[in-house]
């Protein structure tokens, strides 16, 4: 049951093999089992999940069943959720239950799926680790000496772990792919619109991007049917029609042009990474794709670009957590500036607080010309790059990540290390366009890597397409690893 | 040695939507704490700005009404600062691309001083951009504590700027007073300055002719032009003593304290000035089209300016007649009602809202806008004026009698009904048939045979009396100038 | 680039963080690094190239100005650190 495809859960459910309850129970228990070790949720809520799955199960009888009803997702703790506790990893929310639904969480509701629980993540969404959650680090199911990725580590360890059936993430620099190919699953970040983000905690406003984590791009494709779709709440939300992302998951790859940029290539690359990478390629070639190199050459600045304006963001983004309306307010204080300044000191941890002060300074007074500014200017020069690049092939592929999951603690206190293991993937959230990685083989140490999968904007079908085709002809997809 | 004082103001005005700039919570004044603080106001975590597309319609409005060059691409951008009424840590605003770009008022100057004549002046306006209004701090009674209520927080301004154009109180209240108007005459604002929907900032400094500008300082949220008089007398004196005694002026922000008259700085703030603007990434550019500037332009009224002249050109009413016709949107479409049912008598009516309706207006403490007779109702009264059905005393009669039955007509012949069956039952017509006059006058004079002596040997100033009996004895109804004509003629013997 | 403990400070003060003087000494180091990364970017010419804000370049779209939210004061309150009589409570606010 476990690993089985949302196709197959939903056709079980709907043939009454087995109630929602029951899936749910199971999940439960697994969790309970497996959860203290791996550290994949935050906020489990049984009460409420069973009362969605309930919900369901007379949905189903009644025969109005949609093809996530009854299905148990987990959801990344940054999106909120009506009654439930939603922290985004911080002990600045760590008492804080949401008054509200995300877009998404409603779409999932609407979906008449069950909410599994809230997933662990770094702090705010800050980091590629998952180190930096206030609420402990998660393990990543293939070694738990190792890190899952991040930010949304959590719910590439409670899928990779089949501690749900599939589940959220959001993707600001990496966050949902980098994590899922350190956790050997599939991830898909959407172009940047195409989820609405109303009531998904905000990171970096002109960068976040929700989209669904699972086992393969199949669930991807039935996940991403319910998170899409235009809301009026949020102004940079698409008004576009509703497709289906299912539509084009059979098409051949015949004639297929893949774009291999040569600075995805460069030093810096992992060799057993590279490896992987290149044997995926050999596969598609064999599926009827042709191999066209391309280059993007101020991708090399997307790091430093990406550290100017999503601190930027941040820093005013989270200003709102002042102690005074929800959240944490620090038990101590002489007056108004110490109030606000001890509770948010204390409220944040060492990263989030690193980032406000990074884009603090970008935007001060005689800076914001020589940071801000000239980062924007260089986020349009990567964009065109891209514009260039789909003048000659369908879609861009490379690795997700320069390395396998590297050790917990590894990487320490050198944040600039940490912020180059996002290099492949965070000119696609410059970009706006779409991305996503799947599992393509193992690395040194036996640890997943991923393959990254650059469309143009709105392509998403095709690259669900373009990667279902690859698990029907592999199997690294439904590799598990042995948790137990 | 003289001193030339420089005053700019920027002015927010609250606009008159239903809702608030960036969420669907009612901007209604009044309500209990909070109730109308919804999630965007309180900046939950994860909550997003929309645009009220009644505020942008409101900017444009006032952007075409100042002859301002309308931003075909305008960008938000937040304001960051910490302030308990200010939830998201950061204001939404315009910066570098405001939505309304410069433009220019034309003033009317009254000098406070002696005699001097009342002129026009054109103040130039440097922009005007969107933003949000802040929450309010209350102090309540608990010590060492503030509550914040987030009610007002969200409501759309429009800050208006001006250039540094003024040089005394006087044009700063005349400029403050036209904008106040202004405002109220295209409908964007309700102007109710007690509820904090028009404040101003005024930025005063000091020079000597001839030399650059001085430092300025800022009187904050000035909410009514009597205190904007005094807070700037005050200051600009503050400001020349404290440079003739060998001080400098240092930029601040102050306050005014209507008890004593004083401004006096505001407790510093640190960092007040780094306010780290940059684009709102949660809110795409704003772009107005031609059309829909154009579709907005069609709905403006027409602006008092061109009222003001139009009543000088085309209805011959003098300057100070057409200023305070023109002084309110509603005093001028009462005119303007009117004369549509009388256009042939502009003047009769200029004459009579400017007299009888002001005074019994003033006397009952209202205003024109709700007055208890209609524009159409004295349109009425005022026919019956010019085709001598009537005389003008009988006419302040009826219009005495009317203002506490509240004649709140639309229709002109519903009115011409109710006010000659007035007429026709109290029997108020004015006798106009010269052999009932004679008569009248024919008794009179033999009545008073010693006083027409006297008059008939020069005593000129008896007419009046004479008038005054003749009047009695028709019941107030004759035709004066009948009566002046038959009198003077029989008089004359 | 190099950062002064000054500088830190004051941009810590402008976050309202506290930070004690160790914190800034490790905030600075850290900082400094993060710089000289970003100092990566300034050598690149974008002479005439426009800032890019936002993923797509669209307008934005306007919400009609109808009531759409009713009074969730309590809910909203109910996870506040500090309310009396509707208002959030914060220390006295000094004009």
């Amino acid at each position: 049951m476990f690993n089985s495809s949302l196709y197959q859960l939903g056709g079980a459910l709907r043939a009454k093999k087995i109630s929602s309850v029951e899936l749910t129970q199971l999940y439960l228990e697994r969790i309970t089992a497996l959860n203290p070790e791996l550290n994949a949720y935050i906020t489990l809520n049984p009460e409420i999940s069973l009362a969605q799955a309930r919900e369901a199960d007379a949905r189903i009888a009644s025969g109005n069943a949609a093809a996530l009803t009854g299905i148990p997702v987990a959801q990344k703790d940054i999106f909120c959720a009506k009654g439930w506790r939603t922290t985004c990893g911080s002990k600045m929310l760590h008492n804080f239950i949401s008054p509200y639904d995300a877009h998404v969480i409603a779409q999932f509701n609407q979906a008449g799926a069950v909410n599994l629980g809230k997933t662990n993540m770094d702090e705010f969404a800050m980091g590629s680790s998952n180190e930096t959650s206030y609420f402990g680090p998660v393990k990543n199911p293939w070694d738990k000496a190792r890190v899952p990725g991040g930010s949304s580590g959590g719910t590439a360890a409670a899928v990779a772990a089949r501690l749900c059936a599939a589940a959220t993430g959001t993707d600001t620099g990496g966050s949902i792919r980098q994590p899922a190919a350190l956790c050997g699953i599939s991830g898909l970040k959407p172009t940047y619109g195409v989820c609405s983000r109303y009531g998904m905690i905000a990171f970096a406003s002109s960068l976040d991007q929700a989209g669904p984590m699972g086992r393969s791009a199949e669930d991807l494709a039935l996940m991403m049917n319910v998170m899409a779709g235009f809301d009026e709440r949020d102004s940079t939300s698409l008004q576009r029609d509703k497709e289906d992302y299912a539509r084009n998951l059979s098409k051949p790859l015949h004639g297929l042009r893949i774009g291999l940029p040569k600075e995805f290539f460069a030093e810096g690359l992992g060799s057993d990474v590279a490896l992987a990478i290149e044997a995926a390629i050999a596969e598609y070639k064999k599926l009827g794709a042709t191999i066209v190199d391309i280059s993007l050459p101020n991708s090399k600045l997307s790091v430093p670009v990406y550290y100017v304006l999503a601190p930027a963001e941040a820093s005013s983004n989270l200003s709102r957590f002042d102690g005074v309306r929800y959240g944490y307010r620090a038990p101590e204080y002489t007056d108004l500036a110490d109030m606000y300044e001890k509770s948010r000191a204390q409220g944040f941890g060492a990263e989030v607080k690193r980032r406000i002060m990074i884009g603090t300074y970008v935007l001060s007074h005689g800076y914001y010309d020589a940071y801000y500014l000239q980062a924007q200017k260089i986020r349009r020069l990567i964009a065109q790059d891209f514009t260039e690049a789909y003048k000659q092939c369908d879609v861009i592929m490379g690795p997700t990540s320069p390395s396998t999951a590297f050790k917990l603690g590894e990487k320490g206190d050198d944040p600039v290390q940490m912020y180059l293991s996002d290099i492949y993937t965070i000119a696609v959230n410059l970009a706006g366009l779409p991305g996503m990685s799947i599992p393509c083989g193992f690395g040194d140490n036996n640890m997943p890597v991923g393959l990254q999968i650059i469309g143009n904007y709105f392509d998403e079908a095709r690259m669900l397409n373009v990667a279902h085709q690859y698990q029907l002809a592999t199997d690294w997809h439904s590799r598990a690893p042995q948790v137990l | 040695m003289t001193w030339e004082i420089v005053i700019g103001l920027e002015v927010h005005t609250q606009l008159s939507t239903n809702t608030k700039i960036f969420s669907g919570a009612s901007t209604a004044y009044g309500a209990e704490s909070n109730t109308q603080a919804d999630a965007v106001s309180i900046a939950l975590p994860g909550v997003l700005p929309v645009l009220n597309k009644g505020a942008v319609e409101r900017a444009i409005k006032f952007g075409l009404a100042v002859g301002a060059h309308i931003a075909p691409r305008s960008v938000f951008a937040r304001k960051n600062y910490f302030y308990p009424d200010l939830p998201k840590g950061y204001q939404i605003s315009q910066f570098d691309l405001p939505v309304v770009g410069p433009g220019a008022l034309t003033i009317l100057v009254e000098p406070l001083s002696g005699n001097a004549k009342p002129y026009e002046k054109v103040v130039r306006i440097t922009r005007a951009h969107l933003e949000e209004d802040a929450g309010k701090s209350v102090h309540g009674d608990s010590q060492g504590v503030t509550g914040v209520d987030l009610n007002r927080a969200g409501t759309p301004l429009l800050e208006i700027v001006s250039e540094p154009d003024m040089c005394s109180a006087s044009e700063a209240v005349a400029y403050a007073k036209a904008l106040h108007s202004l405002v109220r005459w295209i409908g964007i604002c309700d102007g109710n300055m007690q509820e904090g929907s028009f404040r101003c900032d005024v930025n005063v400094s000091v020079r000597r002719p001839g030399e650059p500008l001085g430092t300025r300082r800022e009187i904050k949220n000035l909410n009514s032009f009597k205190f904007m008089q005094q807070a700037i007398d005050y200051e600009v004196q503050w400001q020349i003593d404290t440079i003739e005694n060998g001080g400098k002026i240092h930029q601040a922000t102050v306050l005014f304290n209507p008890d004593t008259g004083e401004t006096r700085a505001m407790r510093s703030k640190e960092d007040a000035h780094d306010y780290r603007y940059f684009p709102d990434p949660d809110l795409l550019p704003l772009d107005i089209s031609e059309k829909w500037k154009e579709q907005i332009r069609a709905t403006l009224p027409e602006l008092p300016q061109a009222k003001r002249g139009r009543y000088i050109g085309e209805f011959a009413l003098n300057e100070y007649d057409a200023n305070i016709l023109t002084s309110s949107r509603e005093m001028a479409d009462f005119f303007d009602a009117a004369v549509d049912c009388l256009p042939s008598q502009p003047k009769l009516i200029a004459n009579w809202i400017m007299g009888e309706i002001s005074a019994l207006l003033a006397r009952d403490k209202l205003e024109i806008g709700n007055c208890p007779v209609s524009a159409v109702w004295l349109a009425g009264l005022l026919t019956r004026v010019s085709d001598n059905t009537i005389n003008v005393k009988t006419a302040k009669e009826i219009l005495d009698g009317a203002w506490g039955r509240n004649q709140l007509f639309a229709k002109l012949i519903q009115a011409q009904a109710s006010i000659d069956a007035e007429i026709e039952s109290k029997g108020l017509k004015q006798v106009s048939d010269s052999g009932a006059i004679e008569k009248i006058v024919d008794e009179i004079i033999a009545a008073n045979a010693d006083k027409v002596a006297e008059y008939r040997s020069g005593k000129d100033k008896l007419f009046g009396f004479f008038v005054g009996l003749a009047m009695k004895a028709s019941k107030g109804k004759a035709n004066p100038a009948q009566l002046n004509d038959i009198l003077k003629k029989k008089l004359a013997g | 680039m190099t950062l002064t403990n000054a500088d830190v400070q004051k941009v810590a003060r402008l976050a309202r963080l506290a930070m004690d003087e160790a914190e800034i000494e490790s905030a600075r180091s850290q900082l400094t690094g993060i710089f000289n990364l970003i100092a990566e970017m300034q050598a690149v010419d974008t002479k005439g190239i426009a800032p890019m804000s936002h993923a797509q370049d669209l307008s934005q779209r306007l919400r009609e100005d109808v009531v759409t939210e009713t009074n969730q004061r309590e809910l909203f309150q109910s996870i506040a650190p500090q309310v009396e009589a509707g208002l959030y409570l914060v220390p006295q606010v000094i004009e």
